[in-house]
């Protein structure tokens, strides 16, 4: 018999802490132990990118990922994106678009993009669909999520040229 | 709650690219997919499934897996005291297929890798699967039924029993395809085929069962129901031998159906049949590699197609053998893709003779079911690829050719004839094709784009047209539940379905016009049983034509019913009144006469009258089926050298009588149209000689990424208002990938041109095409 | 598809590590980045008893420019971190190009260059840099250090010469040449799906702009990434004309053994090797003609 584990992590924020065997995964663990179901398992082998989660700022696979391997880390969900009951800029624009209809992939796209601007706040269309190259949505066809994420990007430029260059 | 502002007018809902309410519970996280759902005391299954394509099963040992700690319990055929209940069609019942039925679980034969042999049920679904993997199975392989030229020679059978593996076998005709053909100048015959592929919706299938109570008390509640929930409880109500009133199918939040999501599965008998005789909530949730071998195939067709022209292109006759690999079983939509290849190959076309012999094959396959736009997507494919070969022959324009054969709008109404066995005979009921077609070609600009091949930066550029019919609004009916509470707010029920179309948003629209009411006063439920008397769900693009129609009367009879009482209670007259935002006002001086909201609480407090006005039933059955139509057009470029293609520009035009809403409506247009392009590249499903599915995960069923999407203009067109129901609206769901692939093959096939490549398959895949390019290399 | 059972240890250092592998031997496997061996796990394709997580080992990751010129970069770097690196983007061009066809930020975020390295999968992108630019491989076990030639390194499909008791800890890039060109090119699926055909390119001219020395490493064909020495001979001693680049990339099928397979028949390949060294030896001459102009 293996032994569960104690982990301790930082979600969204938080402080939390957990018991999991080795084998289990990120996404299971945040799933299932820490119930937050906003994550997404599409195919459980690291194609599909709809579990894709921050990890110390970095978007990772949580299928790909043992929770153990967490234990210390900083992880962001897309119930971190924003206060409770609050939409953020980037999901007000996924829905002024258009940019989901199943919203079965979105997490793991909004998480995906919250990376992107990050480090790179005025992507090029191209930039923006190579971005999201493994993030498979089946509904949308990506057309009005990249016009989403150009237009938050945008935004957000916007905001910062009359902000005097203030970061948001 | 704030009562709604009482504007004089209101600007129309409809119409409008309203954004969707329901959008922000999957933008922040907090929907409520199927295995999202957590009951108490829950418990979890796994499918142990065939790795043979065809066995006897001589023994099955379950003792290693029901001693491992954690397992509840190991199901096989055996704990099911007697003959197991067969999965029946549910639509497009084609004499013989019904022979070919399949039972939630192998007793003693499997017949394609992915049947249901055990269903394990533990503690979690790791340890579920550790169970799996200590059942000892004895298999005594057979010869599969690998292709449909095997199913055809009938040598190796996929049920002896039966005999053949040819399941049905008919003709379908209209005027005289023999004296049709005689006039011919000039006559082309060609095979096509369409590959194996499926939806691969990004949510895997699943559920929840949960049998609860005593007696004739308890309930039996299945989350994660969608598509025909009503169809479903029916059958799973006689399959487990309680009244359907004791069953609630309740749908949750779903990741995406495309047609293959929510017919009635072995596991939807299964797993309920286990959670009542574990007396524990049972979860289910496929994984993708059990979601790729037993999750509905798709498409796979060939058809033997010969046209009949005059010299200058005017088409005499169509004459056609089809052949669909149906897989191992005839699932619950039976023959419907099949049945719909005959109807849809003369298309939009003046055709007057015409036949076609359709040939239902089994084989040792995944079963097949209806994934968007079923024979359509075929039928566009194998008669467009034919058309523009003809044109090549004839030195005819492409588009002049469809011009010169488009059934004309002063032809329309346009009798089609009886090409469907189960259906009378139908006709094109509006439009004018021309005009979808010039504005199509206009759209992408076409005379100004490079084609036939023109070379440019070492890349052949081409352009493919396809012109196509598709019907939407199956019947027979919908029906609809409008309640207004004492707080302001109206709650919609509809017996229609959602994956993410957005009716929740256009229901609202509709009944907002209807009720002069903002779209924020109302919410939406849909799916559930519980939720009106008797629903038929959403496929065949129903949703909005039968269930927004539905919706548009239940509105209508609630602001009539309101209207009147109010009238009566005033003794006013009904027309010197109107209803606006939640109250009846006078029309001269716009005063108040009844406030909505204090009638429905004394429809609470027991007043008949105002419950009447209050809680409204309607049900929208609709009489005839209507058709939309359109054109798509695709400007590609391919690198001779390497195959590889890229998809430039690609309009896809449909006129669909009337848009509820432009936003959701192009939305359907762009991803029908971006998942039929990806299908026509790289969607496949693979199976080698032994009947293996090669394409086993996502690593090898390789779907449209961000970086393969092209740019799609999406045009929805009104010309032709629907004349079959109150919103004059015709199906937006389906018409985006119908005619993808016939149009982007086209467009390859004349970039190509001065290679002479002859396409007559999909998928275009990088192998196959370079292929094709080196084939045609070889002849020069 | 969730893994057998395992038990999970994360050792500190690089001595505790090969510890744990010569304790545990074949009832263990190594994860670094995971990317490639997990869905192996989930598809239950291993049942290894144990992991051996390297990620704790912060002496395994990392870039730095040796003072001999060289480009050492530690296994467990991740891939994300060489694409990011201006030191990388100097020192080795070649490999830089090349990382952003690798796979989706997400893999790279994750993976690392030791693990896609050890993995050895005929059409990754990294075995294929490292022998076009001479890397050496430096392996460690409990016997000692090993350096490994990247030509000798990799044997087959998913094999290399490393001992079951050994890591993979460094590779090292030698320093790059002064007007150096390089071409890369794949041919995939899909953007960021494994290679059906690559080709990696370098070409070195002697100051009369003669072509002295030149790497055309194929990957994704034969079940191990191959130098189509017969396409450099062709270029050896010449200008870089468009005869020689032709010349170059018909001989590019000698030598070639190329797999077939669902995605890709060994004729397509052929053709795509021939192909694509053409185009990346253009690719490379194009550069040397910016050099030139900078």
């Amino acid at each position: 018999m293996i032994e569960s584990r104690d982990i301790e992590l930082t979600v969204n924020g938080e402080a939390r802490r957990g018991r999991c065997e080795p084998r289990m995964t990120l996404v299971d663990f945040l799933r299932e132990t820490l119930s937050l179901t906003g994550t997404h398992i599409g195919c459980e082998h690291g194609v599909c990118g709809a579990c894709t989660v921050l990890l110390d700022g970095e978007s990772v696979r949580a299928c790909l990922m043992f929770a153990v391997q967490a234990d210390g880390a900083n992880v962001t969900t897309v119930e971190g994106l924003a206060p409770p009951g609050e939409m953020n800029d980037l999901q007000r624009a996924f829905q002024a678009f258009h940019a989901l209809q199943c919203g079965f992939c979105t997490p793991g796209i909004l998480t995906t993009v919250t990376a992107l601007l990050r480090e790179n706040p005025n992507p090029t269309e191209d930039q923006v669909r190579h971005a999201i190259s493994g993030n498979i949505c089946r509904c949308t066809g990506y057309q009005p999520i990249v016009q989403a994420i150009l237009d938050c990007a945008r935004s957000r430029a916007r905001v910062i040229a009359t902000d005097g260059g203030r970061a948001k | 709650m704030n009562a709604p502002e009482r504007a004089p007018t209101r600007e129309k809902q409809v119409g409008v690219s309203t954004v969707r309410g329901e959008d922000q519970r999957f933008l922040t996280g907090s929907a409520r997919f199927t295995d999202d759902v957590r009951l108490e005391r829950m418990v979890h299954a796994a499918v142990l499934r065939s790795p043979h394509a065809n066995a006897r099963i001589l023994g099955i040992d379950t003792a290693a897996a029901r001693e491992t700690p954690g397992v509840l319990s190991v199901f096989t055929a055996s704990d099911f005291g007697g003959p197991l209940p067969l999965i029946p069609i549910r639509l497009a019942p084609i004499p013989g297929l019904e022979r070919f039925l399949q039972q939630p679980i192998a007793a003693d034969r499997v017949r394609f890798v992915g049947e249901p042999v055990a269903l394990v049920v533990a503690e979690s679904r790791y340890i579920a699967e550790d169970a799996l993997d200590r059942i000892v199975v004895d298999y005594e392989p057979l010869d599969p039924v690998t292709s449909i030229e095997q199913a055809m020679l009938d040598k190796a059978l996929v049920h002896e029993a039966v005999g053949s593996n040819i399941g049905s076998h008919y003709h379908v005709s209209r005027g005289d395809p023999e004296s049709g053909f005689a006039q011919a100048e000039y006559t082309r015959k060609e095979r096509f085929r369409c590959h194996r592929h499926t939806a691969a919706p990004m949510e895997t299938r699943g559920m929840v069962a949960e049998y609860d109570g005593d007696g004739d008390g308890a309930i039996l509640r299945i989350w994660g129901a969608t598509k025909v929930p009503f169809f479903n409880r029916r059958l799973l109500a006689k399959m487990v031998g309680l009244p359907e009133s004791s069953i609630d199918m309740i749908e949750t939040d779903i990741g995406g159906g495309f047609g293959v999501r929510g017919e009635f599965y072995p596991e939807d008998f299964l797993v309920p049949w286990a959670a009542i005789q574990l007396r524990r909530p049972v979860k289910w949730i496929e994984d993708r590699r059990e979601h790729l071998m037993a999750t509905n195939h798709a498409r796979e067709t060939e058809c033997e197609l010969e046209i009949g022209m005059k010299r200058d292109g005017t088409i005499v006759g169509l004459r056609a053998i089809v052949m669909a690999d149906l897989g191992a079983y005839a699932r619950t939509g039976g023959g419907v893709a099949l049945a719909r290849v005959p109807q849809f190959l003369p298309g939009p076309y003046r055709i007057a003779d015409y036949a076609c012999e359709v040939f239902a094959l089994f084989s040792n396959k995944t079963p097949v079911g209806t994934y968007r736009g079923p024979g359509r997507y075929e039928a566009n494919f194998f008669r467009e690829r034919l058309l523009d070969m003809a044109a090549a022959d004839l030195g005819l324009d492409p588009i002049a050719l469809r011009e010169k054969n488009l059934v004309s709008a002063a032809e329309i109404p346009y009798d089609i004839g009886k090409l469907v066995p189960w259906e009378g005979p139908n006709e094109y009921d509006g439009g004018d094709f021309h005009s979808a077609f010039r504005q199509a070609l206009a759209a992408i600009a076409y005379a100004s784009l490079p084609r036939d091949g023109a070379a440019i930066d070492g890349r052949l550029h081409g352009i493919g047209v396809a012109c196509f019919t598709e019907s939407s609004g199956a019947g027979p009916s919908e029906s609809a539940r409008i309640v207004a509470r004492p707080d302001g707010r109206y709650e919609i029920y509809s017996g229609v379905t959602t994956m993410g179309q957005g009716h929740e948003t256009a229901f609202a629209q509709i009944a907002a016009d209807e009720l002069d009411l903002p779209l924020s006063a109302f919410q939406v439920f849909h799916g559930s049983t519980a939720y009106v008397d008797e629903g038929w769900g959403t496929f065949h693009s129903r949703a909005i034509v039968v269930g927004g129609s539905a919706v548009k009367i239940a509105a209508e009879s609630m602001r009539e019913k309101q209207i009147a009482l109010a009238a009566r209670r005033a003794g006013l007259a009904a027309a010197d009144l109107r209803l606006s935002a939640g109250a009846v006002l006078r029309r001269d001086d716009a005063s108040t006469v009844l406030e909505i909201s204090a009638l429905a609480q004394a429809a609470q407090d027991g007043d008949a009258e105002a419950q009447d006005a209050t809680h409204i039933k309607a049900r929208f059955d609709i009489k005839m089926r209507t058709y939309s139509y359109g054109s798509h057009v695709a400007h590609v470029a391919v690198d001779p050298e390497t195959a590889q293609v890229q998809v430039l520009s690609y309009v896809a035009l449909e006129d669909v009588g009337h848009v509820i809403n432009p936003l959701l409506a192009a939305g359907q247009a762009v991803g029908g149209a971006v998942q039929g392009i990806g299908a026509a590249f790289l969607d496949e499903l693979i199976y080698d000689e032994s009947g293996q599915l090669i394409t086993g995960s996502f690593a090898d069923y390789l779907m449209p990424t961000s970086t393969d999407a092209p740019p799609v203009i999406p045009i929805m067109l009104e010309e032709a208002p629907s004349a079959s129901n109150p919103l004059g609206a015709k199906g937006a769901g389906e018409g985006g990938i119908v005619a993808s692939g016939a149009a982007v093959a086209n467009a390859v096939a004349n970039a190509l041109l001065p290679l002479g490549v002859k396409i007559t398959a999909l998928p275009l895949s990088l192998d196959k095409l370079a292929a094709s390019i080196r084939a045609a290399r070889k002849k020069y | 598809m969730k893994p057998a059972a395992f038990d999970h240890v994360a050792p500190e250092t690089l001595d505790q590590a090969l510890a744990l592998l010569v304790r545990h031997g074949d009832d263990a496997k190594i994860l670094a980045g995971g990317q490639s061996l997990v869905p192996v796990l989930a598809l239950r394709l291993a049942s290894p008893s144990w992991l051996i997580d390297l990620n704790r080992i912060a002496s395994l990751s990392g870039i730095r420019r040796l003072e001999s010129g060289e480009l050492a970069i530690g296994a467990l770097t991740r891939q994300r971190m060489v694409e990011r690196s201006d030191v990388v983007a100097l020192a080795n061009p070649l490999l830089a190009a090349a990382m952003p066809w690798i796979a989706h930020v997400q893999i790279r975020n994750r993976g690392t260059i030791g693990g896609s390295l050890a993995h050895a999968d005929p059409a990754a992108e990294l075995p294929a840099i490292c022998v076009a630019c001479d890397a050496i491989l430096v392996a460690q076990s409990q016997r000692g250090r090993r350096e490994i030639a990247a030509a000798e390194f990799f044997k087959g499909m998913f094999e290399t010469v490393l001992a079951a008791d050994e890591l993979l800890v460094e590779i090292r890039f030698p320093g790059w040449p002064v007007g150096r060109a390089h071409g890369f090119l794949e041919v995939a699926r899909r953007h960021g799906d494994f290679a059906i055909c690559g080709i990696a390119a370098t070409v070195d001219r002697n100051d009369g702009g003669s072509i002295c020395d030149s790497r055309i490493v194929a990957f994704g064909v034969n079940d191990a990434p191959v130098r189509l020495a017969a396409a450099e001979r062709a270029l050896i001693g010449n200008r870089g004309t468009s005869d020689a680049i032709l010349a170059a990339a018909s001989a590019a099928s000698t030598g070639l053994s190329p797999r077939s397979d669902h995605h890709a028949s060994s004729e397509y390949r052929l053709e795509l090797a021939q192909v694509l060294t053409r185009r990346a030896l253009i690719q490379s001459m194009r550069q040397a003609l910016h050099n030139k102009s900078n």
